[in-house]
């Protein structure tokens, strides 16, 4: 059975028959993440762990105290802390780094036990390459080499979450977590051809996620389709007491509406979609999208009015607008939030220092990576006396613009379609010497973290060279599920999502 | 921006930068806030700043726990990851004489 190709929906089932067991399971992926390191996707393997892990879950089955996810494997981006694997966010800085805790993900996903008595029974494959402290759009910022993409491994992979994307691809998890800030979990889920969700701001909390940005960073599942999103997102959100920013009403089934017509009276099993609007943003299809990247979108536009759905064409004024007000309060809080590393507690301190203030100096210098030092300078530069209210206050007004324009749009339309970004992956390096050509990519992702709304990505194609492309779709806030109901509804219409990456056996 | 803010601000940021690494990073960083000054076009007069996403839509109480302790003592799980420490301290160069 090639279980690298199942999605875990139907992985569920087959555990439930005792078709296969999660100690069988986890073996078989364990395997093909030893055999399958020329991608790069994991920074951390802990087989005896992962197995002991699925010896728990398969005891759970086996004694009838088994949920939906019993005894499937994730793996955790390493932006996660764990117990037990290292927990990096691919810097040098937290080389070796052990975590005395878990993420709250990392515990609403595992196995359950005293401290942890709703844990979804999963098993953890290890922790993923990332961008250093998710600062990236291609993971050639991480600390221990670029991760590869499946589909051609002379391409990027996408970021940040780029490590827990190839690893679906490349079928060396069956699915996995990922964080989203501007795109992190969108853009490397269209470039490795795969389905992500990043949840509303506040889903899903943000204790023990390693911080880049506070108010825009959002945890979510990358997986093969919509239904196994659902399954995962489902698990991951809770209430946090221990995330000020998690939402009081945060759990729910978000696979609720999955096999449902978008209107529950209707009777027309051929249009699902009949009385959904999709909202076209003019500005998500201007000057610097790919004719591919646009070809592939404007069908998946069409496919979606096929099964019934309007198009409506709506504005978002302020999307380029968007890249500086999103790289000015990124950092601003990056700076604030990676104060933290010091060289005193944990991480990594110096070898020669002067005194403390030299010790804090050489730790940071030594540890940083150069994308996280460049935002680092940012961050200080625009939150000084004096450019404070141009640039850091000046952000956050445009950002509140921003976010009323969604809501414009939403008035016309229950759902926004656009492209996941300008154009596929591209190649190794084509792009790491220039910092802003690289946020420049970001331009279609950045909005939505800033309005703090649900976003996904979906399949909708390749390009001539056989690289995957992404559409994104765009909810009003909660609205998760009925963003996976569309998407739920078009793959069952369309089979990109099932192709299988061209360089994995 | 100049290579004297550039200094001054990885000063601010306790980062070490030579010379040679500072003249690297100064076109960076220009180019960046060629790209941030297009913001100063937009008008936002009696606009308030959004700090957080969700404000935009309602407001949020801050939640307040019952101050109580919950966690067990986790001190040589806290420590084990310290560069360097001293009976259950962390150790940092002498910082007074």
């Amino acid at each position: 059975m090639s279980w690298h190709n199942t999605p875990i929906a139907l992985m569920a089932k087959a555990l439930a028959a005792k078709e296969v067991s999660s100690t069988e399971l986890t073996k078989y992926f364990l395997d093909r993440i030893e055999s399958g390191k020329q991608w790069n996707a994991y920074l951390d393997v802990n087989t005896h762990l992962s197995l002991e892990q699925a010896s728990a879950a398969d005891e759970l089955i086996s004694s009838g105290k088994s949920g939906k996810l019993t005894g499937i494997p994730v793996a955790h981006k390493d932006v996660f802390v764990t117990r037990g694997w290292k927990s990096t966010a691919a810097s040098k800085i937290l080389e070796g780094y052990l975590s005395p805790f878990d993420a709250t993900v990392v515990a609403n996903l595992g196995i359950p036990s005293a401290d942890n008595p709703n844990g979804a029974g999963m098993v953890c494959l290890g922790k993923t390459n990332m961008d250093e402290f998710a600062m990236g759009s291609s993971n050639e910022n991480s600390a221990y080499g670029p991760v590869l993409n499946p589909w051609n491994s002379e391409y990027v992979a996408g970021g940040s979450s780029g490590g827990s994307a190839a690893a679906v691809a490349a079928g060396l998890a069956p699915i996995a977590t990922g964080t989203d800030t501007g795109g992190s979990i969108r853009q490397p889920a269209a470039f490795c051809g795969l389905t992500g969700i990043k949840p509303s701001y506040g889903r899903v909390s943000r204790y023990g996620m390693i911080a880049y940005a506070s108010s825009l960073d959002q945890a979510g599942p990358i997986g093969k389709t919509a239904e196994d999103c659902a399954l995962l997102l489902s698990a991951m959100s809770s209430h946090d007491p221990r995330d000020s920013t998690s939402l009081a009403d945060s759990g729910e089934d978000y696979g609720r509406y999955l096999n449902q017509a978008w209107k529950e009276a209707n009777a027309n099993p051929a249009k699902p979609l009949e009385g959904l609007r999709v909202g076209l943003p003019k500005e998500f299809f201007a000057e610097g999208l790919a004719e591919d990247v646009a070809k592939a979108v404007n069908a998946a536009a069409k496919a979606l009015q096929d099964l019934g759905a309007q198009l409506v064409e709506v504005n978002l004024p302020k999307t380029k607008l968007s890249i500086p007000v999103y790289y000015v309060l990124a950092p601003a809080e990056a700076s604030s939030n990676l104060s933290r590393f010091d060289g005193v507690r944990y991480g990594h301190r110096a070898s020669e220092y002067r005194d403390l203030g030299d010790m804090y100096q050489k730790s940071r210098t030594e540890g940083f990576g150069a994308e996280v030092k460049r935002r680092i300078l940012i961050g200080t530069y625009v939150l000084c006396h004096g450019y404070y209210d141009a640039y850091y206050l000046q952000a956050q007004k445009i950002r509140r613009i921003i976010a009323a324009d969604f809501q414009a749009a939403f008035s016309q339309c229950d759902v926004i379609l656009g492209p996941v970004a300008p154009d596929v992956a591209w190649r190794l390096g084509e792009k790491s010497k220039d910092p802003v050509q690289m946020y420049l990519e970001d331009i279609y992702t950045l909005s939505t973290n800033l309005a703090g709304l649900p976003a996904m990505s979906v399949p909708c194609g390749f390009n001539s060279n056989n690289l995957p492309i992404g559409m994104q779709l765009i909810g009003n806030y909660f609205s998760e599920a009925r963003l996976l109901q569309v998407a739920h509804q078009y793959q069952q219409a369309s089979d990109w999502h099932l192709r299988q990456a061209s360089e994995v056996a | 921006m100049k290579l004297d803010d550039v200094q001054r601000i990885a000063h601010l940021s306790r980062l070490e930068l030579n010379q040679a690494e500072a003249e690297a990073v100064l076109p960076q960083l220009q180019a960046i806030f060629a790209l941030v000054e297009e913001m100063q076009a937009v008008d936002t007069t009696g606009l308030e700043p959004l700090a957080h996403p969700i404000l935009f839509l309602r407001d949020l109480a801050q939640p307040l726990r019952v101050d109580q302790v919950t966690e067990s003592d986790h001190r040589a799980e806290n420590m084990q990851s310290a560069p360097a420490q001293q009976d259950g301290y962390f150790l940092v160069p002498r910082v007074i004489e």
